[in-house]
């Protein structure tokens, strides 16, 4: 199939969990809906045979949000970039993780802004340089996870390119989860990012984010010290609260239809 | 024809009842002066019909979310004003681009910037035309009266449903908080249009033959939509015979439907010497003039006025033009239509600008000193 993305790219890894994800979620073709923003793994939505809507740079959840409402019944999984979700589209993802909107936001984190050839995103690790930040950059990442739980967000996973099984569980537990979810896939850009920072080819990028992995259950019994420099991965936090699509259409007294029309 | 009733209703008021008889059942939106009773309006009412209200998180959120409504089968509309218009503008690109159904309200304020924002501006008469980037079409209505507001706003849902074209109600605050007499029908079902429902088995949304209704989401016809220029399934394309096809195409469905697309009113003498071209609150000042001039004292002078701004009333006004020797263009900006004016006139008649920027509406007698000059 012929796509955009560059050797090594982890989106196809990404995409490939997302598509195995609904088929194990059992959900019937007509009711998934892909939307996406601007940047290369958004581009995933036009690879996909869903409805799938590829929207504004950074508006992804904002056009999910509409389309929710009208449609409560469909399942929506939101792809965005880290520079889309977090810089451009800030403000539309702390206001669907407040409001507990049922949308399953998949964030490719490869911590670069890729598509315009490398330019430092808010999830770029302070002192990597990109090529706005040719002496690397000095602005501090956000932890994107913690970002969406302060907002109110009710199940925040991690997962990566490296273990796409795992990855792909975590997008079905997303999937199940009534409430705005977030999985944060971290994955790797040997082309605009690890060339500029020295971190070796797609392979070495890829055994870097295994190895520098540990599930949240093996790391429950680990001393602090031994997870320093370890990115945590897995379901890392999840609540029960009430859905807000579901909390409208109660509120006005009309029901949610269990499957889409046609 | 339907049961009637009439009602006092502010402008605001009567585009958000306009909205609900013509069908829409979503509102997205953000609080902004002078535009935010369409947002109140449609709070209260939409609950109880089954509808969507969302105050969204800012404007361009509010402008994505009509699109996305939109593409799951609800008629939905957003209202605003100057500086909230300016934030929406990417996404009414989009909405052009990927030929999704919606209707954005502007109630004119006084600009650049946060400017006055209580008082009345017809300043963003260029800004409806070309306010998002590339060539693109758009169609603009700007009412004069609150039940022109009612039917003008039920014709833009209306419209933007069949030509599948975002459509712009530029408001002004004059008309968005005066309060008039306007007659509803009962029974506001009867003012929805329906598209066809006829679907092909392998249904193309941007179908290179014409036009095609938008299959709402959820219904098992799989296709893309996108801002990027696209195939007839909407799938992304950089080639460049099928790029100007597509952009070729959301211009001339517009030109296509143009008579029922641009709306004008002609009042006073048929053989004028001194025509006023106007539109919005300023249609009423001008009103008072010819009702007086004409009525009373059968001096031949007439007033167009322009419901469609664009696209621009250009046969109308070439129309008058060959009659009337003056044309005198009232606006409340620095001048905005009266270029048009001029460039469809081709020198055929004087056209006369007149304009007020300082926040009050232009008088009767602002326009009567001017027309009195040239009838003398």
């Amino acid at each position: 199939m012929p796509h955009i993305w560059c050797p090594g790219c982890g989106n196809g890894i990404v995409t490939a969990a997302l598509v195995r994800a609904i088929e194990r979620a059992d959900y019937d073709q007509r009711d998934v809906v892909i939307v996406s923003g601007i940047g290369c793994s958004s581009r995933a939505a036009g690879y996909l045979n869903f409805n799938t809507l590829h929207t504004t740079h950074g508006r992804a959840l904002a056009f999910a949000t509409g389309l929710k409402m009208a449609r409560p019944e469909l399942k929506l999984f939101v792809i965005m970039g880290d520079g889309d979700c977090s810089a451009i589209g800030g403000n539309h993802f702390i206001h669907s993780a407040r409001r507990n909107i049922d949308l399953n936001a998949i964030v490719v984190n490869n911590h670069i802004y890729g598509m315009t050839g490398g330019q430092h995103s808010p999830l770029t690790p302070t002192g990597k340089k990109a090529t706005t930040a040719p002496r690397g950059t000095l602005e501090r990442e956000f932890n994107l996870l913690d970002l969406a739980r302060g907002a109110g967000a009710t199940f925040g996973a991690r997962g990566n390119a490296a273990q796409p099984r795992q990855l792909e569980q975590l997008i079905t537990r997303a999937a199940n989860h009534k409430g705005f979810s977030l999985v944060e896939a971290l994955s790797p850009c040997p082309i605009a990012y690890g060339r500029r920072n020295k971190l070796g080819g797609p392979v070495d990028m890829l055994k870097e984010l295994k190895e520098s992995s540990i599930s949240i259950e093996r790391a429950t019994s680990k001393e602090e010290t031994e997870l320093e420099g370890k990115t945590i991965t897995g379901v890392i936090y999840q609540d029960e609260v009430p859905e807000y699509a579901a909390e409208y259409y109660r509120s006005i007294g009309k029901e949610i239809p269990v499957k889409s029309g046609g | 024809m339907p049961e009637t009733k009439p009602v006092l209703m502010q402008g605001n008021e009567a585009c958000a009842e306009g909205a609900i008889s013509a069908g829409v059942r979503f509102y997205a939106g953000y609080p902004i002066t002078p535009s935010t009773e369409v947002a109140e309006r449609m709070a209260a009412r939409l609950p109880d019909i089954g509808g969507v209200f969302i105050q969204m998180e800012d404007e361009i959120a509010s402008m994505a979310a009509i699109i996305g409504a939109s593409i799951g089968g609800m008629r939905a509309i957003t209202a605003t004003s100057g500086p909230g218009f300016s934030l929406k503008q990417e996404n009414i690109g989009y909405a052009i681009m990927a030929e999704i159904p919606c209707v954005i309200v502007d109630v004119q304020r006084m600009g650049p910037s946060t400017g006055v924002p209580t008082a009345p501006s017809q300043g963003d008469v260029m800004q409806a035309r070309w306010g998002t980037h590339g060539d693109h079409p758009i169609i603009v209505f700007s009412p004069a009266s609150v039940y022109e507001t009612y039917y003008l706003t039920i014709a833009a849902v209306n419209l933007s449903q069949k030509l599948r074209q975002p459509v712009i109600l530029l408001l002004d605050e004059v008309i968005g908080h005066m309060r008039e007499k306007v007659t509803i029908p009962r029974d506001s079902r009867l003012m929805v249009e329906k598209s066809s429902d006829k679907v092909p088995a392998d249904y193309k949304p941007y179908d290179e033959k014409g036009l095609t209704p938008l299959v709402p989401f959820g219904f098992g016809h799989y296709y893309h939509v996108t801002g990027l220029f696209h195939d007839q399934y909407g799938f992304p394309t950089g080639d460049p015979p099928q790029v100007e096809r597509s952009l070729d195409r959301v211009h001339e469905k517009l030109e296509k439907y143009r008579d029922e697309v641009v709306l004008t009113n002609y009042i006073g003498h048929k053989e004028p010497r001194v025509v006023i071209v106007t539109y919005g609150c300023t249609v009423r000042s001008a009103r008072a003039v010819v009702k007086k001039a004409y009525w009373n004292n059968r001096e031949p002078v007439g007033l167009l006025s322009l419901q469609t701004l664009w696209p621009f009333p250009d046969k109308e006004v070439r129309e008058i033009a060959k009659k009337a020797d003056v044309i005198i263009v009232p606006e409340m900006n620095m001048g905005q239509i009266v270029s048009e004016v001029e460039r469809h006139v081709k020198g055929e008649a004087e056209v006369v600008p007149l304009n007020r920027y300082d926040g009050e509406m232009i008088s009767p007698d602002q326009i009567s000193d001017i027309m009195g000059r040239w009838l003398s």
